[in-house]
């Protein structure tokens, strides 16, 4: 995923303002910055949600910018992405939820056994297994956001968008949440992006590693060090005024950006 | 000026867009035949005691005002005709259609635009379906089906309450009625009385729609939306009406 000096327009102030960076197959990326800063935009506008005013973009090499409609279904496809609100449908019970993409993606076919189990799988894995037969409206926020993570990831696709997948949840459930997202990272080595405004995320993001032997996550590595590959982005005001790796990060004397790292 | 002016034409340029996309997209796959039922479900079934009850009393009501007219040319007789012509070519189509509007249009509106402001279609598109496809077009579809259905079936709750009327009231003869009514009704009459409700559906179904698709600005935006959805799509169908209706008297 690459953007080149896009810009985001809607009248008025930009949401992005010539914003350029580049996430390679296989890295994960964390991106910070407070409300309104455009972190919503740049994943809206990386899967052709919404469309630059200016500049190019770019998902698995393949230039977006300006395409129809029509002809981004095929590389959605290869894209999973989790809401802000979680967006489900609400018209829909859980099992129909998390079938959506499977149902409606042209490039998967499944039958309605297969389907249903790898719906089964995708719930019990974000431990909702029960709930097939229930409606958005019957959960908390905290399941409604394990059941769009369920939902991004049922197609096992190549690169997942998370938008801030923690906010207005207590710690104890949103480190729930994150430990969920370094999992499945680690199983599929997914290509991920999260937005948050919780510098914690990051930090989990970058200190764990999800252990298969064992069935748990684990520090990456003994010094403290960080998952490779992993790097920090921090969005002000639609600008990009930081892109580096955690320890970078740590070391910025910016007011803005160190706001959002925690010293201990 | 200028300026005042190029928030409406947009508007209406957006609009002609989604109509045109959506008309495009109708021999297209996939075609979601169960969101079609489940709208046909909806508007029609739905719909139909109130277009009863309004069929109804329009008939009844025009029987009582047209025989006091016809009576000072002694002309009482004609009551048949004259309820049969004005339902079936102007009251039965404009009616339900009005009241459909006020229904459906508002339901569609509401409902696309709280998913607009919840990110469902985003979601939708993020997920594989095209909103066209998936929301708008079952939409137009049942509408167009379900529209002139109603009409027809207020037409003929309308002659009901007019026999009623010419009955127990005005002391006609059964067959006086409805032979006049059946007599009078012409095949210009039935295609007048079915193109209109055609034409109004894909007024109601597409204001609705695209009221909704655009919605901004959270639950205060829905409420805006469907309202915009039902005082728009009702005006267009009045002077819609008066346009087809001097199509027809020309013709
Ligand atoms: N559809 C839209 N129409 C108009 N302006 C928009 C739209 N979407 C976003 N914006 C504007 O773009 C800017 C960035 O919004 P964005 O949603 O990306 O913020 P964010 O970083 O995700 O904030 P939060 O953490 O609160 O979700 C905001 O100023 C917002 O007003
Ligand atoms: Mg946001």
């Amino acid at each position: 995923m690459r953007f080149e000096r896009v810009t985001v327009d809607f009248g008025g102030q930009p949401a992005l303002d010539d914003v350029s960076f580049d996430i390679r197959n296989g890295e994960s990326r964390v991106v910070l910055g407070e409300s309104g800063s455009g972190k919503t935009v740049i994943l809206k506008t990386a899967i052709g949600l919404l469309h630059p005013s200016k500049g190019r973009v770019f998902l698995f090499n393949e230039d977006i910018t300006g395409r129809r409609e029509q002809e981004m279904f095929s590389i959605r496809a290869r894209v999973g992405m989790l809401f802000q609100e979680s967006a489900l449908f609400d018209s829909l019970t859980i099992e129909e939820n998390v079938s959506y993409p499977l149902v409606n993606q042209k490039s998967i076919q499944l039958d309605e056994e297969q389907t249903h189990q790898r719906v089964e799988e995708a719930l019990t894995f974000v431990e909702l297994g029960h709930t097939l037969e229930k409606f958005p409206s019957e959960l908390s926020g905290g399941m409604r956001r394990r059941v769009g993570i369920a939902r991004a990831n049922v197609t096992e696709p190549a690169l997942v968008l998370y938008d801030s997948p923690t906010a207005g949840l207590d710690p104890i459930t949103a480190n729930n949440i994150m430990a969920l997202l370094v999992k499945e990272r680690d199983l599929r080595n997914a290509t991920t992006v999260i937005v948050t405004q919780r510098f914690q995320d990051g930090q989990i993001m970058a200190k764990y590693r999800f252990d298969r032997d064992s069935g748990e996550l684990r520090a990456a590595s003994s010094d403290g060090g960080s998952v490779s590959g992993l790097k920090f982005m921090v969005m002000r005001e639609g600008k990009l005024v930081f892109e580096g790796t955690r320890e970078e990060l740590g070391l910025s004397t910016d007011p803005y950006i160190s706001k959002f790292v925690l010293r201990h | 000026m200028l300026d005042i002016l190029k928030g409406p034409v947009l508007s209406i340029q957006e609009f002609f867009q989604l109509t045109g996309r959506t008309l495009k997209n109708l021999p297209k796959r996939p075609h979601y035949p169960r969101d079609i039922l489940n709208q046909m479900d909806i508007l029609g079934v739905g719909s139909l005691p109130i277009v009863l009850l309004v069929g109804f009393f329009s008939g009844v009501v025009m029987a009582l005002q047209m025989s006091r007219a016809l009576r000072t040319y002694g002309a009482v007789s004609q009551t048949g005709p004259i309820v049969a012509i004005t339902l079936v070519r102007e009251m039965g189509p404009v009616l339900t259609s009005i009241v459909v509007a006020g229904r459906n249009a508002a339901g569609i509106a509401s409902e696309l635009g709280s998913m607009k402001v919840t990110e469902q279609i985003d979601a939708m598109r993020a997920l594989g379906t095209d909103p066209v496809q998936k929301l708008v077009k079952p939409r137009l579809i049942a509408t167009a089906i379900m529209l002139p259905c109603l009409t027809a079936i207020a037409d003929f709750v309308g002659l009901l309450g007019g026999y009623l009327i010419a009955y127990g009231v005005l002391k006609l003869t059964t067959s006086e009625y409805w032979n006049g009514a059946y007599r009078a009704i012409e095949y210009n009459d039935i295609a007048q009385g079915l193109i209109k409700p055609f034409i109004y559906a894909m007024v109601i179904s597409m204001v609705g729609c695209f009221c909704g698709l655009r919605t901004t600005g959270g639950t205060q935006g829905v409420g805006l939306a469907t309202t915009q959805a039902v005082v728009v799509s009702s005006v267009w169908i009045f002077v819609l009406n008066a346009f087809i209706t001097q199509i027809f008297v020309t013709l």
